[in-house]
């Protein structure tokens, strides 16, 4: 294991995508230390337990698995000398770049001239859905399904219900295939499927019935999921199943953010930044998941290696202050949230090159960004983009809704 | 294991029969007196009852009927915990708490209350204004409009406690076994023959401290009971550890005549919890959470601590108290049949344990039970998952962190699993480490943890779990 530093130019925390493409870009532009800290015993990220999904088109220009994947990003990084340290769990952030972090070691503190905090999102638990009933053994997200069956070889169930229709239920359905295991029902409480992806025929060839406009209220059994309750209109059966598999509804992993002074914006969940990726105590940045949910990893890796951009700026005193920062104003309606919530006056090119916006439900209208208006017809999670506004123009968000 | 030694041909002087946090006590508590003790539980682990959810407080009694036995017991076992804590390496977080009367009438009845507890011998209660309250705690909402301060009132670790008790039993010479259900039994005027799951025990003195199954047990065994179970479940709500800024001391409401109240306070592991509801059922084995009493958890936590509308709440859990028809403990010596039953402990079994255990003690030594105290007991030192004393996670050779939510290292997830009192489930394993009770709720470690348990837990996926 090498040697943490006491002080270093970047300190990265999380080693996925975003965290590993940001490392390779500041080496391979000269910054000259560049270390990041992975929790995990590898770097990666999740698709390091995604065996399967297209990754790589973006960055290698082929197709591969999640854990190739995983381990390129990781040769990249290294090849270009940046010092990846696993098993390391950043537990303070103190302003200025100060960072404290436990290892097994013990506990250990490093100076960085800037930080960046990569550290990607997870899915919402049950008790974030809401769900009653028992806490028996078998209720799993995608992210714990996958680490088992691809990490640790188990089939941890056979008969599961997956909760949602996003990209990553689908992803849980292809890796109960990869175990042999038998879906008993996918269940969405939208009407149609939250994913534009052109999975719909998967349900059907495994023979797994999606149930629309019905959501999973209670969990039954002692030891291990014994059934489950679904209401549809009002009216709850209940299903047999040995499993529950929550699936997305992501949310950023933004403890350390919340716990240290860095203001995270309620809406999206993640640290308020500028469109240099930069927080509100400018030591800082953030890239990938961690800002809002939930990307692509080839999103994440192409705003790693931008936010990297900003932060050599940075480094190099080159990025305008961030006192003249405008927030954005967010008039709600259906847009739940925006990033970047601030836009700082400057030539300085943004690393963040695009307004994100994310839906609360879904709707069709008009999105208007100060004097400027955009059709949008769209549900939640998924991707709407539109141009940065100019800082000089008035910084309003709205919506007029057409029913 | 000291647990599965020679049980069934020895003559114990006496079967603990229960290991929720009461079992546990008296089981240390006969084994410090020199009895030789066998523990039977009928769960796959230990605290598997009413004693897996409470609201982690320790209690001085001062709102417990006057002159009865649960308030001589909570305050002996009070006393008892601040004498060893330091011992056994437990955590004491003497925050105090604060009674909050938000209405007229509760106002009204503030004094009746701190005369009640001065009665109790409380006698460190301090009347506060409502400027005093909100300078004591300034994040709670400002309608209050007076309290009085409970200096006493304490945080423990509601797991780490009884784990501690037991392990010092078993550390001294009792036995453990698990999975082991009394079927029936006969006394032949001299010992009890006890037929369980796991074979014949044969004991000069039986104790049933079988929580929400005691009046079962009278039945098995007497044949007769005198007092009726009726659980009554406790839904909490925890917040992330983000939320615990916001509170300081143990907020109590003014209680009513079958409830302590819904209670907001922080917990040893830096959480914040709001909680329990109290709702009478029949079934005694399991504590469904419903989604609108939670909602309701929340809202109600948000208008006594403003600040909670906006905190995500990171876990949740329902636990059954077993509670009797009536108030008092339900503990009492059945003359010539060597038998003692210890029930009824409605809500207070955590910090009472310790002083019911030496009152049963007084009761066995009456009954006949002569013993030689241990001259000098082992004391282990049990793991700290508190936030007040240091973690492992900040100590060299810790293996690294595991759960990251909790901070649970490889090293105390390795002393969990090889230590003498064992898990042999996640379930388990969790009470005694804190793996996946966090805000991730094992997103992120349940692939290193099963890797880390293989082949160590009964069934790995059996992950019934709590706060």
């Amino acid at each position: 294991m090498r040697e943490l530093p006491d002080r270093c130019d970047v300190l990265i925390i999380g080693g996925g995508p975003a965290g590993l493409s940001a490392a390779f870009t500041l080496r391979a532009a000269g910054v000259g230390s560049v270390h990041v800290l992975e929790r995990e015993a590898e770097t990666g990220g999740i698709p390091r337990h995604c065996g399967h999904s297209p990754y790589g088109m973006r960055e290698f220009r082929r197709v591969m698995g999640g854990q190739a994947y995983a381990k390129a990003l990781s040769a990249r990084a290294q090849g270009a000398g940046a010092v990846l340290h696993c098993n390391m769990t950043v537990t303070a952030l103190h302003p200025g770049g100060r960072v404290s972090v436990s290892g097994p070691d013990g506990l250990h503190e490093i100076a960085a001239r800037a930080v960046l905090l990569a550290t990607g999102a997870r899915e919402s638990s049950r008790v974030a859905r809401h769900v009653g009933g028992t806490k028996p053994g078998g209720v799993l997200n995608t992210g714990s399904l996958q680490g088992l069956v691809y990490l640790d070889g188990l089939k941890p169930v056979r008969r599961p219900v997956i909760v949602g229709t996003e990209l990553v239920s689908f992803s849980a359905l292809m890796t109960c295939l990869h175990i042999g295991a038998k879906p008993v029902a996918m269940v969405e409480s939208g009407s149609r499927p939250v994913t534009r992806w052109p999975t719909h025929w998967l349900p059907q060839v495994l023979g797994t019935p999606v149930y629309f406009n019905t959501e999973l209220t209670a969990v039954h059994g002692k030891h291990r999921v014994e059934a489950v309750t679904l209401r549809h209109n009002g009216q709850d059966r209940e299903l047999e199943a040995d499993g529950v598999i929550f699936t997305g509804k992501f949310r950023p992993e933004n403890a350390l953010a919340r716990e240290a002074h860095i203001l995270v914006d309620a809406a999206s969940q993640g640290p308020e930044v500028d469109q240099f990726g930069r927080c509100s105590d400018p030591a800082y940045f953030a890239a990938g998941n961690a800002l809002r949910t939930i990307e692509t990893a080839g999103w994440c890796w192409d705003e790693g290696r931008s936010v990297a951009q900003s932060i050599i700026l940075a480094l190099n005193g080159e990025l305008p202050d961030r006192s003249g920062a405008r927030k954005i104003e967010n008039a709600r309606g259906p847009i739940a949230y925006a990033v970047p919530q601030y836009i700082v006056p400057g030539t300085q090119p943004a690393a963040l090159k695009q307004l994100q916006l994310r839906l609360s439900r879904p709707a069709r209208g008009a999105v208007k960004l100060g004097t400027k208006s955009f059709n949008v017809n769209s549900r939640p999670e998924r991707r709407i983009t539109m141009p940065l506004p100019d800082a000089g123009l008035p910084l309003t968000l709205g919506f007029d809704e057409v029913k | 294991m000291p647990q599965l030694r020679e049980s069934r041909d020895a003559l114990f002087d006496v079967a603990v029969i229960g290991a929720g946090v009461v079992g546990c006590a008296i089981a240390r508590r006969f084994t410090l007196e020199g009895a030789k003790t066998i523990v039977l539980e009928k769960a796959h682990d230990i605290l598997d009852g009413a004693s897996k959810a409470n609201s982690a407080i320790l209690h001085t009694g001062f709102d417990a009927p006057p002159g009865s036995l649960e308030l001589r017991c909570i305050q002996d076992g009070h006393r008892e915990y601040e004498e060893i804590c330091g011992d056994l390496n437990l955590p004491l977080d003497r925050c105090g708490a604060l009674v909050l009367a938000w209405t007229e009438e509760q106002e009204a009845r503030l004094t009746a209350l701190i005369e009640q507890a001065r009665a109790n011998s409380v006698d460190d209660v301090v009347p506060l204004s409502r400027a005093e309250t909100l300078a004591l705690e300034p994040d709670l909402a400002s309608n209050v409009r007076a309290s009085f301060q409970v200096p006493r009132e304490a945080l423990i670790d509601p797991w780490s406690a009884p784990h501690a008790y037991l392990e010092q039993a078993l550390l001294n010479g009792a036995s453990l076994l698990r999975d082991c259900a009394v079927q029936a039994g006969h006394f032949d005027g001299q010992s009890w023959q006890l037929e369980t799951t796991k074979g014949a025990i044969h004991t000069r003195f039986v104790i049933n401290a079988a929580g929400l199954y005691g009046d079962h047990v009278d039945q098995t065994l007497l044949g007769r009971t005198d007092f009726d179970i009726r659980p009554r479940k406790g839904q909490f709500i925890v917040f992330d550890k983000t939320a615990a800024k916001f509170n300081r001391h143990i907020l109590l409401p003014v209680p009513t005549e079958k409830t302590k109240g819904i209670v907001v306070c922080r917990t040893v592991w830096g959480n914040l919890l709001v909680g329990p509801t109290a709702e009478e059922q029949q079934e005694r084995d399991t504590a469904d959470l419903v989604p609108e009493t939670l909602e309701y958890l929340h809202q109600k936590g948000a208008e006594i601590l403003p600040a909670l509308a906006g905190e995500p709440v990171t876990a949740v859990y329902a636990g059954l108290r077993p509670a009797s028809g009536d108030k008092e403990y339900q503990i009492r010596a059945h003359a010539g049949q060597n038998m003692i039953t210890v029930g009824g402990i409605r809500s207070t079994g955590l910090s009472g344990a310790l002083g019911i255990a030496r009152h049963v003690f007084a009761l066995g030594q009456k009954a006949g039970l002569e013993t030689t105290p241990l001259a000098d007991p082992i004391r282990p030192q049990v793991a700290n998952l508190s936030e007040i004393h240091e973690r492992d996670w900040q100590r060299p050779g810790n293996g690294g962190i595991v759960c990251h939510c909790e901070k649970v290292t490889r090293r105390e997830i390795d002393a969990a699993l090889e230590g003498p009192l064992a898990p042999n489930t996640l379930a388990g394993l969790k009470r005694r480490t804190r793996v996946t009770m966090g805000r991730c709720q094992g997103f992120y470690c349940s692939a290193a943890l099963a890797a880390c348990t293989r082949g160590r837990l009964a069934d790995p996926m059996t992950g019934e779990s709590d706060a």
